[in-house]
């Protein structure tokens, strides 16, 4: 397999005509462990695309790859038409982990994305200050990450991503060391921005359910050595209440579909 | 800790050891320990006499200057092995080394390369202190959270930037505790230095004093001399204390 990804699912589609993001044969290997074979992707501007599987699929390296953090062994990623292979203004990146720096204030950590390009500092303290609203942290501009909640501090992640004003947001596993309740709040936050922003999304998750809860477009991944194993595109109405999302029979049937498609990889 | 509902400072446990020196001083049981309230004398006297006060500034320069030297070297080449691996692999063996070999046995050829006088005191420092500051700042940098550099990388911080904004902030509860540490270390280089030497600063006071038995004010030398190192302990370990509660939430 490797360059023609499998399309079937709900609703098969064609390949999306305006792709931001192209990955074209991405393959990596560490040591003697293939973890990338042969990748094929486009990520179709303005979407949410989500790279599905389990553990050791090799979603966050392929995710590390298209951010330039990463060196892959063969192949290209090219955005907005252009190949690259190190960090760019036209991406941003939002850590599992968070990455805060715990000596700066919610201020400084969000604006670090704009410091680093030597914006002077009123002006990116204003658009800093716009985006900790945004995510829900007005008047949390002076606390430091040690003083707020896992759920917080991953706002936090997400501000300094919005604020640097990149096209693609590479989202590695956000919510995974968010508590459920935060983590529920923060899905619909984030289809909620989706809708404001007018960004392209790239998530990585091993949860099925938030796959199919946030993304217009799924991309399965199969373990060892990781490749595309199938493309979903979920036909949800996320027009409504997203509560609402959580009933809707599409949603259940997919998440149902992609748990029997993942099930033999679960020993 | 509080006694008596009063707060009492920390070093209080030290008058206990003060009152048991006064008995034992004033049992007249070694000539070599005279009273405590002795000792206390003696130093009011010693701090008023110029030769003190001559000694502690040349002590006090050779011990800035040998600390401002082993922090300057100390902290970059520490940062560097802990991100070049050639470096530490390279320099490793020599800094472990150096950190645990008994340097006093040096200092004679430090008087030989740099002669008589403060330069050599200067190096003796310098050589005490560096090492512990080297290895300290390098687990510093080895304990940097991967993502925290990433995240760098991934917002286009530049290879400086990288260093000045990233690094060295999130190495430094380390680097200040080695440089306490060096601190501590240094104290002792600049007495061991000067007492080889023997014709400088304390070191030259202490030989005076312990030639002709002047035992109280040999000790109280000793005292002013402990009391310095605990107060420079003390004092980074306050910014040391800043600086970790700024940390604490490191991943």
């Amino acid at each position: 397999m490797g360059a023609t990804a499998l399309r079937n699912g709900p609703s098969p589609v064609p390949a999306p005509i305006d792709s931001i993001v192209e990955v074209r044969g991405i393959f990596k290997t560490y040591g003697n462990v293939e973890a990338l074979r042969g990748i094929d992707l486009d990520f179709p501007r303005g979407k949410l695309t989500s790279l599905l599987g389990p553990s050791g699929c090799g979603k966050t390296t392929l995710l590390k790859i298209i951010a330039g953090l990463i060196r892959a062994d063969g192949g290209t990623v090219a955005i907005n038409g252009k190949h690259v292979t190190a960090p760019g203004p036209e991406r941003a990146f939002v850590f599992q982990d968070f990455a805060l720096m715990p000596w700066a204030t919610v201020m400084r950590n969000v604006a670090f994305g704009l410091e680093l390009r030597g914006t002077n500092k009123a002006e990116r303290e204003a658009i800093a200050r716009r985006y900790i609203a945004e995510v829900g942290l007005a008047g949390f501009e002076d606390k430091y990450p040690h003083q707020l909640s896992g759920g917080m501090r991953q706002r936090v992640g997400l501000a300094r991503a919005l604020s640097v004003d990149a096209d693609v947001l590479l989202l590695d596993e956000p919510f995974s060391a968010v508590d459920e309740q935060n983590r529920r709040k923060f899905q619909e936050d984030l289809i909620r921005l989706r809708t404001n922003q007018n960004k392209t999304f790239i998530f990585v998750t091993h949860s099925i359910e938030e796959a199919v809860y946030i993304s217009d477009r799924i991309v399965l991944l199969s373990p060892r050595p990781g490749r595309v194993s199938q493309i979903i595109e979920p036909e949800i109405d996320r027009s409504g209440d997203p509560e609402r999302i959580h009933r809707d029979r599409h949603y259940l049937d997919t998440v149902e579909e992609i748990w029997q498609g993942l099930k033999q990889y679960v020993e | 800790m509080t006694l008596f509902g009063y707060r009492v400072p920390m070093m209080a446990s030290l008058l206990v050891w003060c009152v048991v020196w006064e008995i034992v001083g004033r049992l007249d049981l070694v000539f070599l320990l005279p009273p405590f309230s002795d000792v206390l004398v003696a130093a009011i006297s010693l701090v008023q006499t110029p030769s003190w006060q001559s000694a502690t500034v040349t002590t006090l320069r050779a011990f800035a200057a040998g600390m401002a030297l082993s922090i300057v070297v100390g902290v970059p080449l520490g940062i560097l092995m802990g991100r070049v691996k050639i470096a530490d692999d390279l320099l490793g063996m020599w800094v472990n080394i150096f950190s645990s070999a008994p340097l006093s046995a040096i200092v004679p050829v430090l008087m030989i390369l740099f002669g008589f006088g403060e330069k050599t005191i200067v190096a003796a420092v310098f050589l005490f202190a560096i090492w512990i500051i080297v290895l300290d700042t390098r687990a510093g940098v080895r304990h940097i959270s991967p993502s925290l550099i990433e995240m760098a990388r991934s917002y286009g911080a530049s290879r400086p930037a990288l260093y000045s904004k990233i690094i060295l902030w999130a190495a430094l509860p380390e680097i200040l505790a080695g440089i306490r540490l060096g601190l501590i270390r240094g104290v002792k280089g600049v007495v061991i230095g000067q007492l080889l030497v023997a014709i400088v600063g304390y070191g030259a006071l202490f030989e005076t004093f312990s030639r002709n038995f002047r035992m109280a004010e040999f000790w109280a030398l000793t005292i002013i001399l402990f009391a310095f190192a605990l107060l420079i302990a003390e004092l980074i370990e306050r910014a040391e204390a800043k600086v970790e509660y700024y940390a604490g939430a490191r991943q």
